[in-house]
């Protein structure tokens, strides 16, 4: 994918540069832009790792009983779907992609504040990958816990969890001292002139996601810590057994994972939120909406991790705090759609596969939202709790959201990243398919969830048979999306047409660079005067 | 699916209703927004973009608005839940364990069933227990789910108001078989459930042994009938020949009283050829040594039943 475009034009990161040649030149390079292509390459990897135990699960699921897999099996696939769709693929995902390749030449910088830092955070992220793939093998066997590692279960599995625990222990070093870059970058960095309110707002965003990853992380780092503790020297943190308590696990783990959905999430608004204006190629709508909205996701996400225990048997006070809490957190993401819908007003639309991908985007996030509104009222979440409704609902905002803002990313920068153009009809075609597939494949588990029908069952009793099938056919379907997608970009990156400097008449730092940028983004030192969406 | 079987269910379904309606509303009507400025602002019919400014009274709009249709949701799910908290005094107490992987229901005279049998129309709370890891009690007909967490005393309670068997399903992921956790609730009217409840429970067998297999669920994985599950069956175990693996190396015991003792406290010691080891948690601290009598007097009785 990187190999032939050297002849593009002299000088690009894609070049050799360094002593080393080929991949050893990415290996040890501390450039950002090639970083975030090391990222990409392994985040597809484990992407589509993950795609495929899903898809032996719906396989399995098509019909009910036993077809393929046993249940042990099954158990085991669900929780390495988790840890790596999580934990390696939509944690880092945006921010370690095109955060890396983008934010310093978004507002204006040579690198990040700390490049060496930077390829460090990319190796400690492929140690604690490495240990995840491990954990699968060998032992007594992948780990079988589901990916949130509810104690008591998690601390009396003979399987593998150890290891598993320990990768997401490890990841998470790697996030936060990505974070932990960013901020810094971002506060010292900046172009001569480039205020905070004339920052973008993808780098906003990333800004705000920082925060969350450099605050919220330990917390998890530590809780796995203890789970390892418990399981090797038996000291009782949260198995009762052991005079533990099994719910103060639960409130450790969400007090981060919770956050950790706004990890995900506050980058892909972010993408979106670059995407509208340039292919309506109009300002922005609300701006300073926009970065106060992320702002307060940020701040607010800390403080709604309880609404995944309300039947935990935590206290009354607390289910209907947190139910409060939560209800406050739907605020700024509604803003934030209004926000993109207006910037269409009286816009000039250029309807390509990446502005399909964006728009999709926004009705999947509304759909995953809206569903989130069920799940926060006390009196529906009791029934729907723990349901398929549940895995419709962050399916919607993960996949449905973060997923197609990394594939609207990936359509928007590709330009710029391989300087080469994608063939803009197959692109429509494989969104065409990923689109339908995704909505058969999750929308249909919306009704298996109010039918009553539990999550993570290997097997599941007739009447819910129907949604069952469906969903798994949509499965198959999405498949051959994502097939058409990887192969269009792949193939555009050795053969597309040569993409010029500015494809999309997009108005940010990035678009008055060559395709694909040089080794350190600009000739000379950048001067920001205008806005960063000033359309004439 | 949506027949109201508790005195929660229609509370439950009209919150359900309400916040779906505006949902669909805003949904629906964003989405055509949306479509509608994709059709109309096209770059082919609309080529020069108009350059709006930001409008301070628009985003307070639709910041406000939201936000009371919100505290409204929430305050419509808070008041209708509340009501799933407070238990009337005169609720009929059952005490409900789930364990891996079977539930079993304990009534005030000491009648133990495995079916949850309940008169109609009347309160009833379910205390929850687990002696193992965190398992839920769910009956979606109901619309109601608490979990059962070890080391914690959870309680719901409801009023079923329609006859019928309903589905009891475990929500909480508990391992292996947590798919298959399931139990029946019969809801029936007031004289057959005193008839019911003074009867001499048939399914406790009159052999203790069994009994103590049961109550442990040990059934869910090692059959009685000679079927294979997640262990090897129960049936014709006594006095048998079997071939286990001993830290990987193959020999042959024969199933006598020792042996069966081995097996109920360490597990993983001797696997029997053709199953997985890891799979059972050891009964050393829930299973007596009296009890392990039993459930030997138990093997041993049924090794003399003619085939």
């Amino acid at each position: 994918m990187t190999s032939n475009n050297s002849a593009l034009h002299p000088g690009s990161y894609l070049d050799q540069q360094g002593k080393y040649k080929g991949i050893l030149g990415w290996l040890t390079s501390t450039d950002h832009k090639r970083i975030g292509i090391l990222y990409l390459m392994c985040i597809l990897v484990f992407f589509l790792v993950g795609v495929t135990l899903g898809g032996v699960m719906k396989l399995e699921l098509l019909r009910p009983g036993e077809q393929y897999i046993d249940a042990q099996t099954y158990n085991g696939f669900f929780t390495v779907h988790g840890i790596i769709m999580i934990f390696m693929v939509v944690i880092p995902g945006l921010a370690a992609v095109f955060g890396n390749f983008f934010l310093p030449i978004m507002i204006g910088a040579k690198d990040v504040a700390f490049p060496r830092l930077n390829l460090f955070s990319w190796y400690i992220y492929i140690v604690g990958a490495a240990i995840a793939v491990l954990s699968q093998f060998g032992g007594k066997g992948a780990p079988d816990t589901g990916w949130t590692f509810y104690a008591p279960y998690s601390i009396d599995s003979n399987t593998n969890v150890t290891t598993a625990v320990l990768a997401a222990f490890v990841l998470g070093f790697s996030s936060i001292l990505t974070g932990l870059n960013f901020i810094v970058t971002i506060h010292r960095m900046r172009a001569k002139g480039m205020t905070w309110f004339k920052m973008p707002l993808f780098p906003w965003s990333l800004y705000a996601t920082a925060w969350i990853q450099v605050l919220a992380t330990p917390i998890v780092g530590i809780t796995l810590l203890m789970v390892i503790a418990e399981r090797t020297f038996r000291i009782g943190f949260f198995d009762p057994s052991l005079g533990g308590d099994p719910i103060l696990y639960q409130h450790l783990f969400w007090i981060y994972s919770h956050p950790a959905v706004y990890i995900m999430i506050l980058p892909a608004m972010g993408v979106i939120t670059e995407i509208i204006p340039t292919f309506c190629q109009r300002k922005v709508f609300g701006y300073q909406a926009i970065v106060l909205s992320s702002l307060a996701i940020a701040g607010v996400g800390y403080l709604v991790w309880g609404h995944h225990m309300f039947t935990s048997g935590m206290s009354d006070f607390s289910r209907m705090a947190f139910s409060f809490l939560t209800f406050i957190v739907a605020i700024p993401s509604a803003i934030k759609v209004f926000n993109w819908i207006a910037t269409m007003y009286k816009g000039s639309i250029k309807i390509n596969t990446t502005f399909l991908y964006s728009i999709s985007f926004i009705f999947q996030f509304m759909i995953g939202g809206l569903t989130g509104l069920t799940l926060g009222a006390l009196a529906t979440n009791v029934h729907v709790h723990d349901t398929y409704y549940v895995v419709a609902h962050f399916h919607y905002i993960v996949f449905g959201g973060m997923g197609f803002a990394f594939f609207a990313a990936i359509h928007y920068w590709f330009p710029k990243m391989f300087g080469r153009m994608y063939n803009e009809k197959l692109g429509k075609i494989g969104w065409a398919i990923v689109f339908s597939g995704f909505t058969l494949l999750y929308f249909p588990m919306f009704i298996l969830g109010l039918q009553g029908m539990p999550r993570r069952y290997f097997d599941y009793l007739p009447e819910y048979s129907g949604g069952h099938f469906i969903s798994s056919i949509g499965a198959f379907v999405l498949i051959t999306g994502i097939i058409i997608m990887v192969y269009n970009l792949f193939r555009s990156a050795k053969k597309g047409e040569l993409a010029p400097a500015n494809p999309w008449d997009g108005r940010t730092l990035e678009w008055t660079i060559p395709s694909p940028p040089p080794l350190e983004n600009f000739d000379n030192e950048v001067v920001v005067t205008e806005h960063p969406y000033d359309y004439k | 699916m949506f027949q109201g079987a508790s005195n929660f269910a229609k509370g439950v379904d009209s919150a359900f209703f309400f916040i779906f309606a505006i949902s669909i509303f805003f949904l629906v009507g964003l989405t055509i927004v949306m479509i509608w400025f994709m059709v109309h602002y096209n770059r082919k019919r609309h080529p020069k973009a108009e350059q709006i400014k930001d409008n301070m009274k628009l985003e307070v709009t639709w910041t406000v608005i939201p936000l009371i249709i919100v505290m409204l949701m929430f305050y419509y799910g808070y008041a209708v839940f509340k009501p799933m908290r407070q238990v009337p005094d005169d609720a009929m107490v059952v005490k409900v364990t789930g364990r891996m992987w079977n539930w079993s229901f304990e009534y005030a005279n000491g009648k133990i069933s495995n079916e949850l049998v309940l008169p109609v129309g009347k309160a009833v709370k379910l205390n929850l227990f687990s002696p193992d890891v965190i398992h839920s009690l769910y009956i979606p007909a109901f619309r109601i789910k608490e979990d059962m967490v070890p080391g914690k005393d959870n309680y719901m309670w409801f009023i079923p108001n329609i006859e019928g068997t309903y589905e009891i399903l475990c929500a909480e992921y508990c391992g292996l078989r947590h798919s298959f956790m399931e139990a029946k609730t019969r809801i029936v009217t007031e004289e057959e459930f005193q008839k019911w409840f003074a009867e001499e429970t048939p399914i406790v067998p009159e052999d203790k042994g069994l009994a103590i297999l049961q109550n442990n669920a040990c059934t869910s994985c090692h059959s009685l009938d000679g079927s294979k599950l997640v262990g090897p069956t129960f049936k014709g175990l006594f006095g048998s020949e079997r071939l286990v693996m001993e830290n990987g190396v193959e020999k042959t015991v024969t199933a006598d009283s020792t042996y069966i003792k081995r097996a109920i406290l360490e597990p993983d010691k001797e696997i029997v050829k053709g199953f997985a080891p890891g799979m059972m948690r050891a009964y050393d601290k829930v299973i007596t040594e009296d009890d392990i009598k039993a459930i030997v007097a138990y093997f041993e009785s049924q090794s003399k039943l003619p085939n």
